[in-house]
C-alpha cells in the first residue's frame, strides 16, 4: 500500500493535526512502512470468519433508569482551559 | 532483611504483628523515593500521605503507587502528555476506591510512555525512566515507571495498565513480577482508554503472591464498566498451593524462532524444566497464527486510540494551545502541539485504518485476524492448562536505541499483543539474568478466567527459585 | 415541464426516559447550563458508558408499533467528528446493526390521500450538547446538559411527494409516540426533530435527482415552508441550466429560506467502528413477546372501542384519540361516572376549543378529568344550566379552579324554585303589555324576548326549560 503525502494530509486534517513539512515527509514514510508490513495480513484467510469485536462474552449489559444526583458543576469545569463559572468555552461555532 | 527488599505480602505481616509501625514504614517509602527518583524517574508526581490506621487485608498499610494514566480524585492524573496539563480528575477510578478500602497507601502516580503507547517509558513528556538494573537501560514499556518503583524498592507493589504487554514486558526488563488479568475482570473505570478493547489494569510487585493479593483487592465486576465479568472473585491468595503435578504446560515453538535471544531462550525454557521437577508436564506445539498478532494489533489498538483522544482537544480540560485564530485552529494547534509524535503516529495510523475505503482491507481484516488467533489459543487449552513463552525476544535496550525504528519496536511485541487480542491472562515472572546482568522474564499464559492457574505455577517456580528476590543496587541501596 | 418533489425524513426524538442514555443524570429540559450533568456525559477521561434498559425498550416498542423488524443481535457504533457539542468526540450511535429496520407508517392526508411511507431503520443514539453564542466574549458556551438524552432516530425512505404527506406522516409519528408514552414529542423544546432531504426531478422520471439536508426546522409550519421553498429553489436552478449541488442547509425562519452551512462543507468521513466499551445486545423472543403484550392501545383501537362500547359516531372517536392525552382525558372522566356522548361534546366543543385559543396541547393543559366530570354532573342534576356551566368551565379551565366554590361564590346555582318563577314572570308580563299581545297576535317572536326577559331577571339561573314550560303555560293556559 502506497502512503501518498495527500492521504496524510487527509488524515491529519480528520485527526485535527497539523504536521509540519519534515513531519508529513516523516509521517509518511513511517506509515507506509508500517501500512506495507500489516499487509501481510490479506494472507491470513478469513473467508468465513465472522470479525470480533467483544471478546468477552457478555451480552445485553445494562442499567436500570433510576436518576442519580449530577455532578456540581464548579468540578466539572474546574479543568477547562477555557471556559467561565457556568459553561466551556470555544470560538464562535455557532452559525 | 531491608524494608524495600520485602515482598508486600511480608511487609504487611509485619505491619500486622506490630513489628514496624505504619509511620516508619511511610517514612522509609518516602526516603527511598527520595534516594531513587533523581536517577530513575519513575515517578511523575510524589504524594507525601499521613499514616493511618491499620485496616483489615493482607495489604494493609502497605506503601504502592500507580501508574499515571489511573484517575485519581483531586490529585493530577497526566498520561506523561503535555495536553492534559494539570488535569485533576474529580473521580477516583474504581481500583483506586478498591485499593483505598483494601488499606493501600499511594505513595505517588507513577511515569509512563505518554498515554500507554510505547515499549520503553521513554515518550514521556516528564521525561524518561530508567532502568534499575543499568540506568543506561529502558524500564521497558509502558508500565515503565510502575515495574522500575517495585524494582528499585520505592513502593512494595504498583498498579499498571497492559493493553499489549505494557505491564509484563516492564516487570521483565526489570526483574519483577507482573500480570494482566483476565479482560473484564478489573473495571477499567478511570482507568484513561488507549484502546478499550485491549486495555486491562493489573499489578506489578516482587512475587506472584503479591499479585494474587492485589487481584483479590482489584478484581470484581463493576456496574460502571459493563465490559465486567460477573464472577466469584477473591482468594487467588489462599489457593496459591504451589502443587503443579500433572499440570500440562504447552511450549509454542512459534514464539522460540528467528530473533529470539539465545540467553532469553534458555532461561526461560529452564522454567519448564523447574515445573517439570515439580510434577508438570512439558509438550512443544506449534500455534501458527503468532505472525498476523503484531498487525491484528497495532491496526485495533490504533483505530480505538484515535477515537478514545479525539476529546482531547483544549475545551474540557487539560492543556490549550495559544494563538488559534478560529474553533478548527484550536484544535488543531492543541492536539499537534499537545501530544508526543509516537501518539501522533498511532492516531494518524488509527484514522487511516478506519477512513473510508480503507476500514475493510485493515480494520474489518484485523477483526477478524483477532477471531483466528483467539481461536488458535482457545485450541491450544483445549489441550494445555498453561502456555510458556519469552515476554519480550531481547534484556532491556538502551535508552534511544527503540524509538528510531518504531516498526522495530511494534515487533518486539510479538509474544505480547495475543492475549490482549484474545483477551487472556499472562503473568511475567523474573527467570534469570543475561550476561550483562539484566533481568529476563518468562511468560505464562492462562486460559480466560485461569488467572489463578498461572498464579499458581508463577508460584511454583518462585518456591523454586529466588530470580524475584533479587535486587539492583541503587544509590539508595544502601542508605535503607 | 412538471417537476416531482422526492422527499425522505430523518427524525430525531428525545425519549421520556428519567436518565441519560450512557449515565444516571437527569433528562430533565432546562435547568441551569451543565448542571445535570457528571463525568460520563461532559466525556471525562477514564468514564464508560452503561446503557440505560429503558432505552432499549423504548426503541423495541417503538420498532413494533411502526411494524418492523427487529434486530435481534444488534451493537452500538463510535461515529467520530470534532464539534465542541461532543465532549467526547464521537457520538455512540448504530450504524451497521440498527434496532430496527424496514418498517412501515400508514398516513392519511387532509384531502384523504392514504399512503404507507416505508422506515427505511431505527436506531439508538445519544444527543449532543447545546452551544449559544456569546456576542458580549465572542465565544460560544457549551452547554452539556443535553448530552447523553436519549434519542432514537427514524429514517424513512423517499416516499414522501408532499409538504401534506410530510406534515400527516409526523403527526401520525408523534401521535404513536405519545401513545407508546416513549415521548413527549415538544418540538418547541427538540424532543422531535426533523431533517428533511431532498430532490426534485421531471414528473415520470424514476431516477432520483442530486438532494440536499435541511436542518434547524423547528415547527410543522417551518416544515412544510421549507419545502416548499427548497422545492421551487432546485426546480429554479435546473431550469437555469445550474446543478443542485449535494449539501446541508440551514432553514432561517426569519429569511423564509434556506442557506447551504459553511460548517459541514468538511469532508464527511466519520469512521464508524464497533464500541468496545458496550457489549452487544442479544433480545430474545421472549423479551420481544413480553413488550409486544405490554403494548399499550394504540389510537385506531381505541377509535373501534369508543365505537364499539360507547355507540360514539367515526368522527367523535377521531377527534378523541387524535391526541393521547385527550383520550386519556376521555376515558378517565368515563370512569368518574360521566355519560360517554356528553363527556365527548364537551371535549369536542369546550375543550378542543380552549386548547386551540390558548395554543396548547392537551397534555399540557391543566384542567383535570374529575373538574369537566363535575360539571357535567352537575348540569345533569339540574344544579346548572349549560349555559351557565359553559361559563364556570371557561373561568377554571386555565387553572382547574373548584367548580363548586366558583358556583357558590358567584351565585350560579339553577333556580329551580317554581314559586320564584312564577313571581319573576308576573314582573315580566307586568312590565312587557305589548309583547304579550304581539305573541297573542301570533308572533311567535315575542316568545323568544320573554324567554330572554324572564332568564334576566333570574339573573341566568333559571332551568331555560322549566321557564319554556311555566312561560307558555302562563301565555297559553
Amino acid at each position: 500500500m502506497k502512503i501518498t503525502k495527500e492521504l496524510v494530509d487527509y488524515i491529519a486534517l480528520l485527526s485535527r493535526l497539523q504536521p509540519d513539512e519534515s513531519e508529513r515527509v516523516q509521517m509518511t514514510a513511517e506509515l507506509e512502512q508500517i501500512v506495507s508490513y500489516m499487509d501481510i495480513l490479506s494472507h491470513l484467510d478469513t473467508g468465513n470468519v465472522e470479525p470480533l469485536s467483544h471478546v468477552v462474552p457478555l451480552r445485553n449489559v445494562m442499567r436500570e433508569d433510576i436518576v442519580e444526583p449530577s455532578f456540581p458543576k464548579e468540578e466539572l469545569l474546574k479543568n477547562a482551559p477555557g471556559g467561565d463559572d457556568e459553561a466551556f468555552l470555544v470560538p464562535k461555532a455557532v452559525e | 532483611m531491608e524494608l524495600y527488599k520485602m515482598t508486600a505480602l511480608e511487609l504487611g505481616a509485619a505491619l500486622k504483628q506490630g513489628e514496624i509501625s505504619p509511620a516508619e514504614v511511610l517514612r522509609a517509602a518516602q526516603e527511598r523515593i527520595s534516594a531513587c527518583q533523581g536517577d530513575n524517574n519513575a515517578f511523575i508526581t510524589v504524594h507525601s500521605p499521613l499514616p493511618a490506621p491499620l485496616g483489615d487485608g493482607p495489604l494493609a498499610g502497605v506503601p504502592m503507587a500507580l501508574k499515571d494514566n489511573i484517575c485519581t480524585k483531586s490529585i493530577k492524573t497526566t498520561c506523561a502528555s503535555k495536553i492534559l496539563g494539570d488535569f485533576t480528575p474529580p473521580y477516583d477510578a474504581t481500583v483506586v476506591e478498591k485499593l483505598s478500602a483494601a488499606g493501600g497507601v499511594s505513595m505517588g502516580k507513577l511515569n509512563m510512555d505518554e498515554f500507554a503507547m510505547g515499549s520503553t517509558s521513554e515518550t514521556s513528556f516528564y521525561g524518561p525512566t530508567r532502568n534499575p538494573w543499568n540506568l543506561r537501560r529502558v524500564p521497558g514499556g509502558s508500565s515503565g515507571g510502575a515495574a522500575a518503583a517495585v524494582a528499585a524498592g520505592e513502593v512494595w507493589y504498583a498498579i499498571g495498565s497492559d493493553t499489549g504487554g505494557s505491564i509484563r514486558q516492564p516487570a521483565a526488563y526489570c526483574g519483577v513480577t507482573g500480570m494482566k488479568p483476565t479482560y473484564g475482570t478489573v473495571s477499567r473505570y478511570g482507568l484513561i482508554a488507549y484502546a478499550s478493547s485491549l486495555d486491562q489494569m493489573g499489578p506489578i510487585a516482587r512475587s506472584a503472591a503479591d499479585c494474587a493479593a492485589v487481584l483479590d483487592v482489584i478484581q470484581g465486576k463493576d456496574p460502571r464498566d459493563g465490559t465486567t465479568l460477573a464472577g466469584s472473585y477473591g482468594g487467588l491468595l489462599t489457593s496459591l498451593t504451589g502443587d503443579v503435578k500433572g499440570l500440562k504446560i504447552g511450549i509454542p515453538v512459534d514464539c522460540f524462532g528467528e530473533g529470539l535471544d539465545s540467553e532469553v531462550r534458555k532461561a526461560v525454557l529452564a522454567v519448564a524444566d523447574v515445573l517439570k521437577s515439580r510434577g508438570a508436564t512439558v509438550e512443544e506445539f506449534s500455534l501458527p497464527v503468532m505472525e498476523y498478532a503484531v498487525p491484528t494489533y497495532y491496526i485495533i489498538a490504533s483505530a480505538e486510540a484515535s477515537s478514545n483522544l479525539s476529546r482531547f482537544d483544549g475545551v474540557k480540560y487539560g492543556w490549550r494551545a495559544e494563538g488559534y485564530e478560529n474553533l478548527t485552529d484550536l484544535y488543531s494547534k492543541t492536539r499537534t502541539e499537545g501530544f508526543g509524535t509516537e501518539v501522533k503516529r498511532r492516531i494518524l495510523l488509527g484514522t487511516f485504518v478506519l477512513s473510508a475505503g480503507y476500514y475493510d482491507a485493515y480494520y474489518k481484516k484485523a477483526l477478524q485476524g483477532k477471531a483466528v488467533i483467539k481461536r488458535a489459543y482457545d485450541e491450544a487449552f483445549r489441550k494445555y492448562d498453561v502456555l510458556l513463552t519469552p515476554v519480550s525476544p531481547t534484556t532491556a535496550p538502551k535508552l534511544g536505541e527503540s524509538l528510531s525504528d518504531p516498526l522495530k519496536m511494534y515487533l518486539s511485541d510479538i509474544d505480547t499483543v495475543p492475549l490482549n487480542l484474545a483477551g487472556l491472562p499472562g503473568i511475567s515472572i523474573p527467570c534469570g539474568f543475561d550476561s550483562k546482568g539484566l533481568p529476563i522474564g518468562a511468560q505464562l499464559i492462562g486460559p480466560a478466567l485461569g488467572d489463578g492457574v498461572i498464579l499458581n505455577a508463577a508460584h511454583a517456580f518462585q518456591l523454586e527459585t529466588n530470580f524475584h528476590r533479587q535486587t539492583p543496587e541503587t544509590k539508595g541501596g544502601a542508605s535503607a | 415541464m412538471t417537476w416531482e418533489t422526492v422527499i425522505g425524513l430523518e427524525t430525531h426524538v428525545e425519549l421520556a426516559t428519567k436518565t441519560k442514555i450512557f449515565c444516571s443524570c437527569t433528562t430533565e429540559f432546562g435547568g441551569a447550563p451543565n448542571t445535570h450533568c457528571c463525568p460520563v456525559c461532559t466525556g471525562m477521561p477514564g468514564t464508560l458508558p452503561v446503557l440505560n434498559k429503558r432505552v432499549l425498550e423504548f426503541a423495541v416498542k417503538t420498532g413494533l408499533a411502526l411494524n418492523g423488524e427487529i434486530t435481534r443481535h444488534c451493537k452500538f457504533d463510535r461515529k467520530n467528528y470534532f464539534y465542541p457539542d461532543l465532549p467526547k468526540a464521537y457520538q455512540i450511535s448504530q450504524l451497521y446493526l440498527p434496532i430496527v429496520r424496514n418498517g412501515k407508517i400508514p398516513i392519511r392526508t387532509g384531502s384523504g390521500t392514504e399512503k404507507v411511507i416505508r422506515i427505511h431503520e431505527l436506531h439508538m443514539e445519544e444527543d449532543a450538547g447545546k452551544l449559544v453564542h456569546d456576542p458580549w466574549l465572542d465565544q460560544t458556551k457549551c452547554d452539556y446538559n443535553r448530552c447523553g438524552v436519549p434519542l432514537i432516530e427514524i429514517v424513512t425512505e423517499p416516499d414522501f411527494r408532499t409538504a401534506e404527506e410530510v406534515i400527516a406522516y409526523l403527526e401520525k409519528l408523534k401521535s404513536t409516540l405519545q401513545y407508546l408514552g416513549v415521548s413527549d414529542c415538544k418540538m418547541q423544546e427538540g424532543s422531535l426533530r426533523c431533517d428533511v432531504n431532498l430532490s426534485v426531478r421531471p414528473a415520470g422520471s424514476t431516477a432520483l435527482g442530486t438532494r440536499t439536508e435541511m436542518k434547524n426546522l423547528s415547527s410543522f409550519k417551518a416544515i412544510a415552508r421549507a419545502i416548499a421553498y427548497e422545492a421551487r429553489r432546485q426546480i429554479e436552478r435546473i431550469e437555469e441550466g445550474k446543478p443542485v449541488i449535494q449539501e446541508t442547509r440551514r432553514w432561517d425562519e426569519n429569511k423564509d429560506a434556506t442557506f447551504a452551512m459553511r460548517s459541514k462543507e468538511n469532508a464527511q468521513d466519520y469512521r464508524y467502528f464497533p464500541e468496545p466499551d458496550i457489549p452487544p445486545l442479544e433480545l430474545s423472543q421472549e423479551y420481544l413477546n413480553a413488550l409486544q403484550l405490554a403494548q399499550p392501545e394504540m389510537a385506531e383501537e381505541k377509535m373501534a372501542r369508543y365505537q364499539r362500547d360507547y355507540g360514539l359516531p367515526v368522527y367523535d372517536t377521531q377527534m378523541l384519540t387524535g391526541q393521547k392525552a385527550l383520550a386519556d382525558f376521555f376515558e378517565a372522566c368515563i370512569t368518574l361516572g360521566s355519560d360517554p356522548k356528553q363527556t365527548a361534546n364537551w371535549i369536542m366543543g369546550q375543550v378542543l376549543g380552549q386548547l386551540s385559543a390558548k395554543a396548547l396541547e392537551a397534555k399540557d393543559m391543566k384542567l383535570t378529568p374529575a373538574t369537566l366530570a363535575k360539571l357535567i354532573s352537575m348540569v345533569k342534576a339540574g344544579r346548572l344550566n349549560r349555559n351557565t356551566a359553559v361559563k364556570v368551565f371557561e373561568a377554571v379551565f386555565d387553572s382547574d379552579g373548584d367548580v363548586e366554590e366558583y358556583v357558590k361564590t358567584h351565585g350560579l346555582e339553577q333556580v329551580n324554585d317554581p314559586t320564584a318563577l312564577t313571581a319573576a314572570i308576573e314582573r315580566v308580563f307586568a312590565a312587557n303589555p305589548q309583547s304579550i299581545a304581539d305573541f297573542k297576535a301570533g308572533k311567535e317572536k315575542a316568545f323568544g324576548f320573554l324567554v330572554g326577559q324572564v332568564m334576566r331577571d333570574m339573573k341566568g339561573k333559571a332551568d331555560p326549560q322549566a321557564v319554556n314550560q311555566a312561560l307558555r303555560d302562563r301565555l297559553e293556559g
